[in-house]
């Protein structure tokens, strides 16, 4: 990509390779080493007591529970963050700059006191929740609880992907696209979807990624209860402070698998792009 | 299909983009709107199609009004600045776009559609590109491809932004051929943008200069450069000379600097323009006028040689440009701090409370018999 | 061609040109209003329904200003160490070739995509005094694990991507003719450095700092099973709130979120108009 024959600075051998040198050890230190030592513990017992671990009963459940509220949290903010993003790169109005920040909140909060603000709501004391303990609803401590903090806390994922991309590639082809004559359904599915779509699938495997792992808001709403409101990030707690280390790391390789997989996700995306921006480049020539 | 604008303006926040302005475009017409960025004029033809929506006036189509007919529902062909060709779309699949998503009931099927697309790109010259992306096409390609896609649905109107803006001269000329020949044969109304006075007079049969959100004039393009009628009209269509001054006992007078007005009134701050082919430089001055002037450069590419003058004895607010023939220059051989005198044959008065200017003709019986002496330049000159 | 139009005026009053404004606007308002404002407003209330010297005395607790007191130290340390690591990274995987290099850019990402809870385990066991790493500080006598130190090694890992993410772009887009002009006037490389890479740089490298300590000071997941969680010594805020609600007493907990809240809030707001500030000297406009 870049020419050698610009002259920079840094480039002698001496200090490039120190630099890379010095780098890569803080890499090995800081990530490689702590993302191989999760798989280590896991198997350190062995592949039997590894598939043991994973299979319990309580693992298992607490699985299907993180996928089935992770399965639900994904098309609720896809929905949400199409919509929005819709909304904030092609149309001006009053306070869309405000609405730009709003989105921001649930990156800012500390996941603690998102969880805090939805028991405060819908707690059995809450303004809300309260009312439904009169018909026999509870929310918080199962799993419409945890649901409404996953949502919460990964709700500007999506849309966070989307606005920068939508904002930068313009409403000329939509504009285009009414002119010929095509519907909204149209307009979305034939021109908008084909440029957005892999910056939509990064935020969905970004959502999701954070949906399975969340910790802090689930904690407090989810009460804890083995087998029922256990999804899988709060089990690797439970395990490892009754001192089943390699438990909670059987249960951690199944997060940090998730975790690869949404990182090769985002490298995939990003080559794509950049191969997008590449033909529009010569485009320019 | 004939356009009328009716009062129509448009606001921006504080910015007013245009002034309540009408417009009357006669079926069949090749109009351009012509003017510097921001003067309103992209802003109107949005507005137009319907991308834009006024916030006063009417736009109507053939006397029907369709100031509040959605975009979609208006038909017409809009061919985009920056083209906005569907960047994952083939270019067969971009032109044929516009058929495929019509309602059922009207939709041609897909061997009809396939023929039309087919016949349009044989039209636009495009044939053996069917199946290529945008960004695979070159700037011209792109904009044939942006108007076979735009006149896939037989508009009656078609409405072009800056449509040769981002292209090399070239190119340009070739496709501002091509889109004339096109029009007479095809007999849409077509309206385009641009900031290209040579294009719009070259292209259009009608212009519309604008400026601030005003339109300031509306001529043939022959009208237009004969009498332009204001002094933004003729400052835009190509460089003028100016000379600003008092008028006392008909003559214009300013430093050394004079010409006569005969029977002018007296009056204050009167600027007199001339164009660059409407001056004659000479070695003397004429009875009729008295501009000293210094030579400054000389530009000899193009079909005239370009001299550019300051003024001695006197001030102008930009140097001075007169063309000369290459057999003139090639007489004279002017070089930088040459003295002479500008003569001019035509000019156009603007007084202080008008906006239209006068204009004044020197007659060549009136000019000075300096002319007609044989000193060696200046014998060319006149004769040219 | 005119009945067309006149029914096209009934179905079509909307000034807009794109469709979708009215529908996404709704969507967009009413996601926003359930997910993030009214369980704000929950909480506004019920510390709204405590009397100011409840509300001081529950805020100023001596336990709870320690905390605080922890909590922005550690975020500071572990941003600023970010800023350190995430300009050297930046710097490397933009300057340079070297074999991996896709693969360190990929890994990059790691602690956005691990699971808090995971990384907190993992951290913990490697730092424990058993650990790969804790036995060999423990031999310098550096004790991490249940330490305040442990807090910041956790923080730093949680928010490391951000400077690297925010650096990136700009050292890409960096105009390598200044850079030219400065060396062929003789500059040394530290010179070039200081007074033409890093004027343009700091902007950014501010920014990432600034968003990785707002990261830092809501982190829960990872930093409560190395922190040790000892009063006054190594307890975050977000455990306060976590203590407090596990004695059921949701004014308490409350309280000290608000404090959280209006914090993050503002730094929230700060961190966006600093942004459209340098954005806007950037391209000026």
């Amino acid at each position: 990509m870049r020419t050698s024959a610009h002259l920079r600075i840094g480039d002698q051998p001496w200090v490039k390779w120190s630099l890379i040198t010095l780098a890569l050890s803080l890499v090995t230190l800081l990530l490689l080493v702590p993302l191989f030592a999760i798989f280590a513990q896991a198997f350190s017992g062995g592949l039997e007591s590894y598939i043991a671990n994973v299979t319990d009963r309580f693992t298992l459940h607490a699985i299907g529970l993180t996928l089935f509220v992770a399965a639900l949290t994904v098309p609720i903010n896809l929905v949400f963050g199409v919509f929005l993003a819709w909304l904030v790169t092609r149309f001006e109005f009053p306070g869309r700059k405000l609405l730009i920040t709003l989105i921001d909140i649930p990156f800012a909060v500390s996941p603690v006191v998102a969880g805090l603000l939805y028991l405060l709501l819908y707690g059995s004391n809450g303004w809300i929740g309260s009312r439904l303990m009169d018909h026999d609803i509870q929310l918080m401590f199962s799993w419409p609880g945890i649901l409404m903090v996953t949502v919460f806390v990964t709700c500007p994922f999506v849309a966070r992907e989307l606005i920068p991309l939508m904002q930068q590639q313009g409403k000329e082809e939509e504009e285009a696209g009414v002119t010929l004559g095509a519907s909204g359904w149209q307009l979305f599915r034939r021109i908008t979807l084909p440029n957005i779509q892999w910056a939509l699938i990064y935020g969905v495997v970004l959502t999701n990624a954070r949906a399975v792992g969340e910790f802090g808001a689930v904690s407090v709403v989810s009460g804890n209860i083995r087998g029922e409101t256990n999804t899988l990030p709060l089990h690797v707690e439970l395990l490892y402070q009754d001192y089943n280390v390699v438990g909670a790391f059987a249960s951690s390789s199944l997060l940090a698998g998730i975790a690869l997989l949404t990182l090769f996700v985002k490298s995939f995306v990003e080559w794509r792009q950049a191969r997008q921006r590449h033909a529009l480049n010569e485009e320019e020539i | 299909m004939s356009i009328r604008v009716e009062n129509v303006s448009k606001r921006f926040g504080k910015f007013q983009a245009l002034e309540p302005l009408s417009l009357e475009i006669p079926d069949g017409q090749l109009v351009g709107l012509l003017g510097p960025s921001g003067s309103g004029k992209t802003t109107l033809l949005r507005i137009i199609a319907g991308l834009e929506s006024a916030d006063t006036g009417r736009i109507l189509f053939h006397g029907d009004d369709v100031t509040r007919v959605h975009v979609r529902d208006r038909r017409v062909g809009f061919v985009f600045q920056h083209y906005a060709l569907f960047r994952h779309m083939t270019v067969a699949e971009n032109i044929a776009f516009g058929l495929e998503v019509m309602p059922k009931v009207q939709r041609p099927n897909a061997k009809e559609i396939k023929k039309r697309v087919h016949d349009l790109l044989e039209m636009v010259q495009l044939g053996q590109l069917a199946n290529r992306y945008p960004a695979q096409l070159s700037g011209g390609q792109k904009q044939r491809v942006a108007l076979a896609r735009a006149l896939a649905m037989q508009p009656q109107v078609l409405l072009l932004d800056e449509p040769f803006g981002a292209l090399d001269a070239k190119v340009r000329k070739d496709l501002r051929r091509w889109l004339r020949n096109l029009h007479d044969e095809l007999h849409f109304t077509s309206v385009f943008v641009t900031h290209d006075q040579e294009e719009a007079l070259e292209l259009s049969d009608q212009v519309v200069v604008m400026s601030a959100g005003k339109i300031e004039q509306v001529d043939t393009p022959q009208t237009l450069y004969a009498q332009p009628d204001s002094r933004f009209v003729l400052g835009f269509l190509g460089h003028i000379n100016v000379l600003q001054g008092d008028v006392n006992q008909g003559r214009l007078s300013q430093g050394d600097a004079w010409i006569t007005l005969n029977g002018h009134p007296n009056a204050k701050a009167v600027e007199c323009y001339f164009r660059p082919h409407e001056v004659k430089l000479q070695t003397q001055p004429s009875p009729t006028a008295h501009l000293p002037l210094k030579v400054s450069a000389v530009s000899l590419i193009g079909a005239e040689v370009r001299v550019e003058l300051e003024a001695d004895g006197w001030s102008s607010p930009e140097p001075w440009e007169v063309g000369i023939s290459h057999a003139e220059y090639n007489a004279w051989q002017p070089m930088r701090g040459d003295r002479c005198y500008a003569v001019p044959e035509v000019g156009h008065l603007f007084s202080s409370d008008k906006t239209e200017p006068e204009l004044i003709q020197w007659s060549q019986a009136q000019q000075s018999p300096v002319v007609g002496a044989r000193s060696s330049v200046v014998s060319l000159f006149a004769s040219a | 061609m005119s009945l067309a139009i006149t029914s096209a005026i009934s179905l079509n009053p909307s000034k807009r040109v794109l469709p979708g404004f009215a529908l996404s606007l709704g969507i967009s308002l009413l996601f926003i209003s359930l997910i993030l404002l009214l369980p704000i407003t929950g909480l506004l209330l019920q510390t709204a329904g405590m009397s100011w010297n409840e509300y001081w005395s529950v805020i100023s607790d001596p336990r709870v200003v320690a905390s605080y007191k922890v909590t922005l130290w550690a975020a500071a340390w572990a941003s600023a160490f970010n800023g350190v690591v995430g300009l050297l990274l930046a710097w490397v995987l933009v300057r340079y070739e070297f074999p991996g290099k896709r693969i360190v850019d990929a890994l990059m990402d790691l602690p956005f995509a691990l699971p808090t809870a995971v990384a907190g385990i993992t951290l913990s066991a490697l730092f424990a005094e058993n650990g790969w790493y804790g036995s060999i500080l423990a031999e310098a006598g550096i004790k991490v694990a249940f330490t305040p130190l442990g807090i910041i090694v956790a923080m730093s890992f949680t928010s490391l991507p951000f400077v690297v993410r925010t650096v990136q772009p700009v050292l890409e887009d960096l105009a390598v003719e200044d850079e030219e002009a400065a060396i062929s006037m003789g500059g040394s490389d530290l010179t070039v450095f200081r007074r033409v890479i890093f004027p343009s740089l700091w902007p950014a490298l501010l920014t990432g700092i600034a968003l990785s300590f707002t990261r830092s000071l809501g982190e829960f997941g990872a930093v409560i099973f190395i922190a040790g969680n000892m009063p006054y010594v190594s307890e975050i805020t977000s455990l306060m709130i976590f203590i407090r609600l596990q004695e059921f007493d949701y004014a308490a907990a409350s309280a000290i979120a608000s404090v959280v809240l209006l914090a993050s809030l503002i730094l929230l707001f700060l961190i966006n108009i600093w942004q459209a500030f340098y954005l806007r000297r950037i391209h000026g406009r």
